[in-house]
């Protein structure tokens, strides 16, 4: 059996910014946060591991805290700032401090769970920029990993900590407003 | 100059991309493509009656909706298979009663999960939407769960098989119930693991692309093996194979359960997206993967073993039950791989084994991770601990006694392997791994650690476990290496990558073989388009098989460069080197004029020219230098390129080693079982890269923790699976995972041109029996079934005081 | 696992959200954090067809410590409330309770007020709210009232919130002077829902005698079980009457067994936990 209808749901405009640049997209309000990056923003970086917030692949930060993209609407979080795995690269593109010590401690196999990963250590170090192994392990307790067994991703927490230590001294020698 | 990167840290090359949100998985591609769904069956066992879609065309968006009968009227007017059921992939003498699905369910389901209704639309919110509309007739029949059941008949899952017996299999060395028997001491024990699952974090999916201009097809799957995935729907759909390609993007996770194929997903997503001339893809989701894949573990063990005074094993006996699902299309994989790796690094006296692998109403059961190794492991280990108990010998000293000694390799345990090949082991130091364990655990000093933890009020207990991995299946692998004439190397194999970091180690064994830079190595897996020969990706089996194939296809490669090379530096080729990617005279700086010769260049040599297509090209035209009028530009039995394929192909498996300890603390109030220490002694042969490798153990000890304490499949006994979601299915979080301390032993394996024995599903092997053992040791009674929880612990505990 | 779609409404003022409310009645259902309620629309157990988002409401926005107790509005976020200092120091419960729901980016969306309309069996927070003799306010379009905790949670899933009702707040009671709390609990793995949790509150007189003990159970019945057990303190030690203890808490729990643990061993567990938490409780109240 064929049909030939389209879809004509109503959408919503919802405008946020993502990692920095500004978006106005629209979507059915039913749209997960995880579908809208993926398949409206075509930032497909952020994973979809389970759809019932227990996985954490697809956690990203919403104005700075790490949330389940899964759990939310899209349309929910109209005029918020989002950051996904994309946006946690250096300035200049390159692998930024979490990202690099994943690659430092092989703290990743297939790739799937990182980017959710990336994200929630992203969030966590800003609040607790030396963090101890069991604090470590603890602060990545939400987000399941099925390849590693952690180990090495409680190894990434401190040396992405030891990484950024320099960038975030930089950004605090600045004055306040330079980089406004 | 260049070091040797083979057994180096070598960082993943995968990791920039995958780290920075760039990888591609299925999902993150065609974007534009359909959206498939299904009805699934939510009866465990029911005849489908009438299936109404009236409600369902009114949604805006379905495109189309299939049924068994589309795929009947299909196979009449097109001349497809579809409306036959799947294949019988590994077919075996012994199974005779070996059932199969349908890519949809001919008129009964067998498990709740089996998909009944296709539907496509333009999105998948939408395909579920006219899903939810579909009403299905069903008439509920009484539902076969659990071993027991199965094995009393009372109930059929399928009408035809009697008895839910799909197969009996017998191996025996000789009498050994006579030998039990005739033993001074036996035992009698009755063995439990129950059902868990390999659950990547990315589930299944499959896009499909039909070019009706090209009348090909182009399939996307996540899968642990294209090439035979290709064959599959080519058959299926009856199109020449090559019409077919079939790709795997980056794959999040496999641990066994994309090793089966063709799901019916894989063949009904490309027949809908030649049907309907678009783009389809299907993303399974979460709920889908825990009904609709594949679960593993579940069997009953009932053994008899006779031994003498010193706890020598004199007879074994064993039967198990195999609870295998509602079909069994991967074969007799998992039992008899269970009944010939029980054996471990033991000489069993004379040993018998007996399966029966039995129908229920439940999901199928396939490979995972380990493969019937964790429970065959269980089994003997607990029997050690048995007989250990029994005698009152150290559990160590035991294990020593019966161990297959370093001078008795290679060990033949006159046994047929799951390859059809011997289980012989070709090489091993048991008692050298075992004296490495002792002291990486502190073995001897465990009884001062139990008292003073006693003083103090809290228990604990100590336990392990030894297996043996026959890893590096056959029958073959293949690789293809290439240098371009930039002298970027690239290599291809054909079986696929889930994680395991093969595009490093390949490169790693490249690089080294040839001589190039690490990073002028670029490798390709999983895509038939890139090379069309292959099995998959199981049983460990990738740096034995792959490896070895491009490192056998580097050295071709080597040798027409030194040739070529040898031309055109005026040299002999026994006086080159590579080294960095430059030919050299031996000896001679790399700068000096006409006594170098980057490979780049050679392969620009290697292949005559008409065209100046480019630069580099130039220097092979015709016109560029003096020929030798009475040689052909190719030669006879040459071929153009710098480039070769070959393929290894070995007589019998390889076969790997290992030993776990661990320390458990179980909390006298509330039975919590903790785990202090978890220790690792790990003979894998060579290693190509120490970090992966521990990486890989890591993975498998938090899968292995996993499967001891945490995962089981819940089925209540209408075959509902009554924990279908993370929140219920408790695979561990980083709160519930020991650091794993691990020490390595290297015994070469003598079959292959590195040396080296596979690692990949090691880790989990002996998880549940060393965990049981530490238990066992820390409560004072038998552990004899596992997975464990705190409640069950609580009960045990209820039973033993009393 | 996709939602069903639905007319989605962003109220700017609780009246305009109360009034959404009543002109949906029971097609309505109110978006607060949306961490139980997406999932349950994600696997279609729940499809409501209209969804009134809270999330902008600023009036529900707010904490307030007052002198009696601290008021917490429905869109408040659990992170929110138990990072607060101000909080912690006037009703340190809250934030021992807080730390055991789920895990961090949960908390960083979900709701309190969320989670007690919710009435999970296993809701930490619904424990809270009756060891500190809280209130949930409700109103509707035409009504507003006060529910208290005993009366609020009504069976699993089910609380005293009405069709076309809005929980706008929850107002925890702050203990007297000279008391301690504490939260225990034990689940499969860390932030799963508990087997079986107990948060006790302690409060001790001038010589430091045990004044009244109480301890509120949640993965161990219907709903959360107060229990009082002020008469098995044992004196100025600290030390409860086990028999006693056992005795209380049997009549008030009526655990069931699971896929995660049996009945009795939940049972066994109400006991183990309660001592612990009323030995920190009473070790928080003396220090």
């Amino acid at each position: 059996m064929n049909t030939g209808s389209t879809n004509t749901e109503q959408t919503v405009a919802v405008s946020v910014t993502v990692n920095g640049t500004p978006y106005v997209v629209d979507v059915p309000p039913r749209r997960l946060l995880s579908d809208a990056l993926r398949h409206d923003l075509g930032l497909t970086g952020t994973h979809v591991g389970c759809e019932h917030g227990v996985c954490g692949a697809c956690t990203v930060l919403v104005d700075g805290a790490p949330i389940r993209s899964c759990l939310v609407f899209a349309v929910s979080l109209d005029g918020t700032q989002i950051t996904t795995v994309e946006g946690c690269c250096a300035d200049d593109g390159e692998m930024g401090p979490v990202q690099q010590a994943f690659q430092d401690c092989h703290a990743l196999q297939c790739g799937f769970c990182t980017p959710g990963f990336i994200t929630l250590i992203t969030g966590y170090l800003e609040d607790n920029p030396a963090p101890t192994p069991a604090e470590a392990s603890e602060a990545i307790a939400g987000n399941l990993c099925r390849c590693t067994g952690y180990q090495n991703i409680v190894a990434a927490v401190q040396r992405a900590a030891e990484l950024r230590r320099p960038v975030v001294e930089e950004r605090a020698s600045r004055s306040p407003g330079e980089d406004r | 100059m260049s070091t040797r990167l083979f057994g180096q840290r070598v960082p993943r090359s995968e990791d920039p991309r995958l780290v920075t949100g760039n990888g591609r998985y299925l999902d993150d591609l065609g974007h534009d493509a359909l959206a498939a769904a299904f009805v699934r069956s939510p009866h465990a066992h029911a005849r489908i009656g009438d299936v109404d879609v009236s409600d369902a065309v009114d949604v805006e968006g379905l495109v189309a909706v299939y049924t068994y009968e589309d795929l009947v009227s299909d196979q009449a007017e097109h001349g497809s298979r579809m409306a036959e059921a799947l294949p019988l992939l590994i077919p075996h003498p012994t199974l005779t009663h070996g059932r199969t699905p349908y890519p949809l369910a001919n008129g009964e389901v067998n498990h709740v999960g089996e998909a009944v209704v296709m539907v496509v639309a333009v999105d998948r919110y939408v395909a579920e939407d006219a899903a939810g509309r579909i009403h299905v007739d069903f008439e509920p029949l009484p539902a076969v769960v659990g071993i027991e059941r199965a094995r009393d008949g009372g109930r059929l899952v399928h009408e035809d098989v009697p008895g839910n017996v799909a197969a009996v299999m017998v191996q025996q060395t000789g009498d050994a119930d006579a030998a039990v028997d005739a033993a001074p001491h036996s035992l009698e024990l009755e063995l439990e693991i129950e059902r868990s699952a390999s659950m990547p974090m990315e589930g299944k999916g499959v896009l499909a692309r039909w070019d009706a201009d090209d009348q090909s097809l182009l399939v996307h799957t996540s899968t642990q093996t294209s090439t035979s995935v290709r064959q599959a729907v080519a058959a299926k759909l009856a199109l020449p194979v090559d019409r077919v390609e079939v790709v795997t993007p980056d794959v999040g996770g496999g641990f066994g359960v994309k090793i089966m194929h063709p799901w019916p997903e894989e063949v009904l997503v490309p027949w809908a997206a030649r049907r309907l001339g678009r783009a389809v893809k299907w993303t399974e989701d979460r709920r889908e993967h825990f009904v609709s894949s594949a679960h593993e573990r579940g069997q009953l063990h009932r053994v008899r073993v006779g031994y003498d005074d010193e706890g020598r094993l004199l007879g074994l006996s064993v039967r198990f039950w195999h609870d295998h699902g509602a079909y069994i299309p991967y074969g007799l994989i998992v039992p008899i791989i269970t009944s010939t790796q029980l054996l471990g690094p033991y000489k069993p006296g004379v040993y018998r084994v007996e399966f029966t692998s039995l129908y229920t109403n439940t999901v199928i059961v396939t490979p995972y991770r380990g493969a019937g190794r964790p429970q065959g492991c269980f089994v003997m280990e607990r029997v050690m601990d048995a007989i250990a108990a029994e005698r009152g010998i150290d559990r160590t000293v035991v294990r020593e006694r019966n161990f297959i000694r370093p001078e008795e390799m290679p060990y033949d345990h006159h046994l047929v392997f799951q390859d059809g090949r011997a289980l012989r082991y070709d090489s091993g130091d048991f008692p050298a791994s075992l004296e490495k364990l002792r002291k990486l655990v502190g073995w001897d000093d465990f009884a001062a650690f139990r008292e003073q933890a006693r003083a103090e009020g809290r228990l604990v207990g100590i336990g392990l476990a030894c297996y043996v991995e026959g890893t590096g299946v056959g029958p073959y692998e293949g690789g293809h290496v290439r240098v371009e004439s930039d002298g970027t190397v690239v290599v291809s194999t054909g079986l696929t990558s889930q994680g395991q970091g093969h595009q490093t180690m390949l490169a790693q064994i490249v690089a080294d073989e040839l001589g190039v830079p690490f990073d002028r190595v670029r490798v390709t897996t999983g895509d038939t388009r890139r090379f069309k020969y292959a099995v998959g990706t199981f049983a460990s089996r990738t740096a034995v098989m792959s490896g070895s194939a491009v490192a056998m296809t580097a050295r071709r490669v080597r040798e027409k460069a030194m040739r070529i090379a040898a031309d055109a530096l005026e040299a002999s080729p026994e006086d080159l080197e590579i080294v960095d990617g430059q030919v050299r005279v031996k000896g001679t700086s790399p700068s000096g004029a006409n006594v170098s010769i980057d490979l780049g260049t050679v392969a620009v040599l290697s292949n005559p020219l008409r065209y100046a297509f480019d630069d580099a090209a130039r220097r092979a035209t015709q016109f560029a230098s003096p020929a030798d009028p009475a040689r052909a530009p190719i030669s006879p039995g040459d071929a153009p390129g710098l480039e070769g394929t070959e393929y290894y192909s070995p007589t019998q498996s390889t076969f790997a080693n290992g030993m776990h300890a661990v320390v458990v603390e179980t909390d006298p109030d509330t039975c919590e079982i903790k785990i202090l220490r978890y220790c690792v002694v790990h003979d894998c042969g060579t290693i190509v890269n120490p970090m992966i490798l521990e990486g890989q153990i890591h993975g498998g000890v938090a899968q292995g923790v996993g499967g001891a304490l945490y995962e089981r499949m819940e089925y209540a006994d209408d075959g509902q699976l009554l924990n279908a979601s993370f929140m219920d299915f408790l695979m561990p979080y980083s709160t519930e995972v020991p650091t794993v301390e691990i020490d390595h032993l290297e015994t070469p394996s003598p079959l292959n041109p590195l040396g080296v024995k596979g690692a990949g599903e090691a880790g989990v092997i002996p998880g549940s029996a060393a965990i049981a053992s530490a238990i066992e040791d820390a409560e004072g009674f038998p552990i004899r079934r596992m997975p464990i929880s705190p409640s069950e612990l609580f009960h045990l505990r209820q039973e033993h005081q009393s | 696992m996709k939602p069903s779609p639905f007319t989605y409404h962003r109220p700017h003022s609780a009246d305009e959200a109360v009034e959404l409310l009543r002109a949906y009645g029971d097609s309505a259902k109110v978006l607060a954090g949306g961490q139980s309620l997406v999932p349950l629309m994600s696997m279609r157990l729940a499809a409501p067809e209209h969804l009134v988002d809270i999330n902008r409401v600023e009036a529900l926005q707010s904490v307030e410590v007052g002198e009696d107790e601290v008021r917490v509005g429905a869109a408040v976020r659990h992170s929110r409330l138990e990072r607060d200092e101000e909080v912690y120091g006037a009703v340190p419960l809250l934030r021992q309770g807080l730390v055991n729901v789920a895990h961090p980016a949960i908390r960083n969306r979900g709701t309190t007020v969320g989670s007690l309309v919710h009435a999970d069996p296993a809701a930490e927070m619904a424990a809270v709210l009756l060891l500190l003799d809280g209130v949930v306010e409700l109103r509707s379009a035409t009504d507003s009232r006060e529910v208290a905790a005993a009366d609020f949670f009504l069976g699993p899933m089910q609380s005293a919130t009405g069709p076309g009702e809005l929980a706008v707040a929850a107002r925890f009671g702050r203990p007297p002077p000279g008391s301690g709390s504490a939260f225990v609990e034990l689940s499969r793995r860390q932030g799963d829902y508990a087997m079986c949790g107990v948060g006790a509150l302690v409060t001790t007189g001038q010589e430091s005698e045990i004044t009244s003990a109480k301890v509120a159970l949640v993965g161990v019945g219907d709903g959360p079980a107060l229990v009082d057990v002020t008469s098995a303190a044992a004196g100025p030690g600290g030390a409860f009457r086990e028999p006693q203890l056992a005795e209380l808490l049997a009549s008030q729990i009526a655990p069931e067994s699971d896929i995660h643990a049996s009945a009795e061993y939940r049972r066994h567990l109400a006991l183990v936990l309660t001592r612990r938490a009323l030995g920190q409780a009473h070790e928080r109240a003396a220090a």
